[in-house]
């Protein structure tokens, strides 16, 4: 037996997953949900809703963290990579003038810092966020591709403790919500959609 | 609150956007240009257009590789000529993109919306015009290696104390971060075209791009996050790299070149330049790709005034430089002051003040500033003013040293002017491929400017109730 099939017995559902049609409907479910106490879950909007983190639980986001640990690294490496090449390893002496001659360092040591921290925090938030991710299982959903274009959804996911088939479905029909979809956990057949 | 559909009771005050206009409306007008609209004849003849200018280049770059920088008018005593009057140029021209991107963002100019992204896209492909001169022009480029720091068998290190190598460091610099910047801006309107996308390959080759973005809340966050700081971090870096590229000149000691005015007088010539090429590039596409109302006459006007404040501290930059060239009484200093304005190159000079201070001053009235055809004059006029700019720099101050046994004048050649002809073919290739292929307006920060003008009555009335 193929382990996709096994699978698909064993976790019958990815989660429940709520349309909305704008993003204060969005935000007030997500409120909501979560002082019902659902904690897996997500909210799924074309733009950044402001609080709309927040309301899922979300506390803090490490990205400028580091960014500013990528701005010193990068600093201390521009410096450093001048200072080394320059006053130790092959220090030239002309006229005595000093071979550390930090102010004609500090152009390229302030690239280096800027380099340093914009890479950190591209990195870090793809890193963070866990992309590139291609595949997760709310691409089963056909009507989540509107997701990226006019439409604001609402994922509980099954292996939440307060989840239950039945329960959660209608919590979410409580809501108001435009429609409610089933989360297949696997690769769905392109076909099939 | 936020009602969907046509809000037609909204007061058109908002004049960055059409009232009217939903999170759907907007994403079906962008996307449709890459996806659904079909590639308009222009297009291509366009392309073709700009495609034969590029393989201009490639002609032209071969004959250099081939023969070398004798091909060019570069000799002694000029041995900076149009290399590096395009360099300065290019990279003059791409800061505007970094400027509105990331100043406008972090000033919450809203108007930038509807035209950061290709904006960010000119950045890329000025930076990428202008890297290639340094690249020529040192004859050998097989050997641009030297410029890495790396443990060579020599025992040798690059100059770090040199300004071109701080040249180097900043423009590459600029040119990743650049690259960052405006790949991420696009990642949420990637997903948009993959989720819009009928056909198979084009779904998968824009999902492979989107890198699996979903719109999650948290993503969001972060995101936002990220792409704030960068703006943070964008802003003093293309501040710097201007004053690097003026450091070529301002630290050496040619009279003309070592003056203290140059860092600032650059940057505000960058961004002068820089507005100039948006102009002349968003007035056109607004009107082939019918964006009136999201690029709209409020953004022209805004574009002008930036260009004309940004014309004034330049005029000011002129001023200083003339004026401390004659109250410094060096010699030297005012020979050279003389000579480039009344000298062999008399008339590239004149010609300057006059595309790049007199002319613009017309853009004081708003009568001007609202006649797009002429706007778009305008800003050809100033690009080819900061264009005479650098080459009044580079040329009087060389041509003529303090020894006049060793005088002499520059004359660009034949393959001086196809090289920079060439570049400007890659620089509209590029152009016209990722108006065809990507988003050309930022979508998802579209839809939020939509929400929060969609908010705007609601709260209002709200406000007035109680």
């Amino acid at each position: 037996m193929n382990t996709a099939v096994e699978l698909r017995d064993r976790v019958e559902t990815f989660g429940w997953l709520a349309e909305f049609k704008t993003d204060d409907e969005l935000l007030a479910a997500c409120r909501a949900a979560y002082a019902s106490g659902y904690r897996r879950m997500n909210a799924y909007a074309p733009y950044l809703v402001h609080g709309l983190a927040e309301a899922v639980g979300f506390r803090r986001s490490w990205v400028s963290v580091v960014t500013l640990a990528g701005g010193v690294l990068g600093g201390i490496a521009g410096f450093g990579l001048q200072y080394w090449t320059s006053a130790v390893d092959y220090p030239l002496d002309i006229g005595g003038r000093p071979l550390n001659s930090w102010p004609s360092f500090v152009p390229i040591t302030f690239e280096a810092i800027i380099l340093g921290a914009s890479a950190a925090a591209v990195l870090g938030m793809l890193a963070l966020n866990r992309l590139p991710e291609p595949w997760h299982p709310l691409f089963n959903v056909p009507a989540f591709d509107r997701a990226s274009q006019d439409r604001f959804f609402l994922s509980i996911r099954s292996d939440d403790s307060q989840f239950d088939v039945e329960r959660t479905r209608a919590f979410l029909e409580g809501l108001n919500p435009h429609a409610i979809h089933d989360v297949p956990p696997l690769p769905v057949k392109v076909d099939a959609r | 609150m936020s009602t969907e559909g046509k809000t037609a009771e909204q007061p058109p005050r908002s004049a960055i956007l059409r009232p009217g206009e939903t999170i759907g409306s907007v994403t079906d007008q962008i996307s449709s240009i890459v996806l659904t609209r079909g590639t308009p004849r222009g297009w291509y003849l366009a392309l073709a257009f700009s495609f034969s200018l590029l393989m201009l280049l490639l002609l032209s770059v071969t004959v250099l590789f081939a023969r070398g920088i004798g091909i060019w008018g570069v000799n002694q005593p000029v041995g900076w000529g149009f290399a590096i009057v395009n360099f300065v140029w290019w990279v003059g021209i791409g800061h505007a993109g970094t400027l509105i991107s990331a100043i406008l963002l972090l000033l919450r100019q809203e108007w930038r919306t509807s035209i950061n992204r290709f904006a960010e896209a000119m950045t890329l492909f000025a930076v990428a015009c202008a890297g290639l001169f340094p690249l020529l022009h040192v004859g050998r480029p097989w050997l641009i290696y030297y410029f890495f720091p790396f443990p060579a068998t020599t025992g040798m290190w690059p100059q770090f104390r040199s300004p071109l190598m701080w040249d180097a460091v900043a423009v590459g610099t600029y040119a990743t971060v650049s690259l960052m910047f405006w790949y991420v801006g696009l990642i949420p309107d990637l997903a948009t075209l993959r989720d819009r996308a009928k056909h198979t390959i084009t779904r998968a080759i824009y999902g492979t791009l989107a890198m699996g973005w979903r719109g999650s809340a948290i993503h969001w966050e972060r995101y936002h996050q990220a792409y704030v700081l960068l703006a943070a971090l964008a802003t003093p870096l293309v501040i710097s790299v201007h004053t690097i590229v003026s450091f070529d000149f301002a630290v050496s000691i040619i009279p003309g070149w070592h003056t203290t005015v140059f860092p600032p007088y650059f940057v505000a010539g960058a961004i002068y330049s820089g507005f100039a090429m948006v102009l002349t590039l968003s007035i056109p596409l607004r009107a082939i790709y019918g964006l009136q109302n999201l690029i709209t006459a409020k953004h022209l006007d805004n574009m002008a005034k930036v260009m004309l404040l940004s014309g004034l501290i330049v005029a000011y930059g002129y001023l200083m430089e003339h004026f401390v060239a004659w109250y410094g009484g060096h010699d030297a200093e005012l020979f050279m002051l003389l000579n480039r304005m009344f000298g062999p190159y008399r008339m590239s000079y004149w010609a300057l003040i006059a595309c790049n201070v007199a002319i613009p001053q017309l853009l004081w009235f708003r009568r001007v500033r609202a006649n797009v055809p002429l706007l778009f004059v305008l800003s050809i006029i100033v690009n080819i003013g900061m264009w005479l700019e650098r080459y009044v720099i580079v040329i009087t101050s060389l041509h003529r040293d303090a020894l006049p046994s060793s005088w002499g004048n520059y004359t660009a050649t034949f393959w001086d002017w196809s090289t920079y002809l060439g570049t400007i073919g890659l620089f509209l290739t590029l152009l016209f491929l990722f108006v065809r292929v990507l988003p050309v307006i930022s979508i998802s920060e579209m839809r939020e400017l939509v929400e929060e003008h969609a908010d705007e009555p609601a709260a209002k009335s709200e406000g007035s109730q109680t």
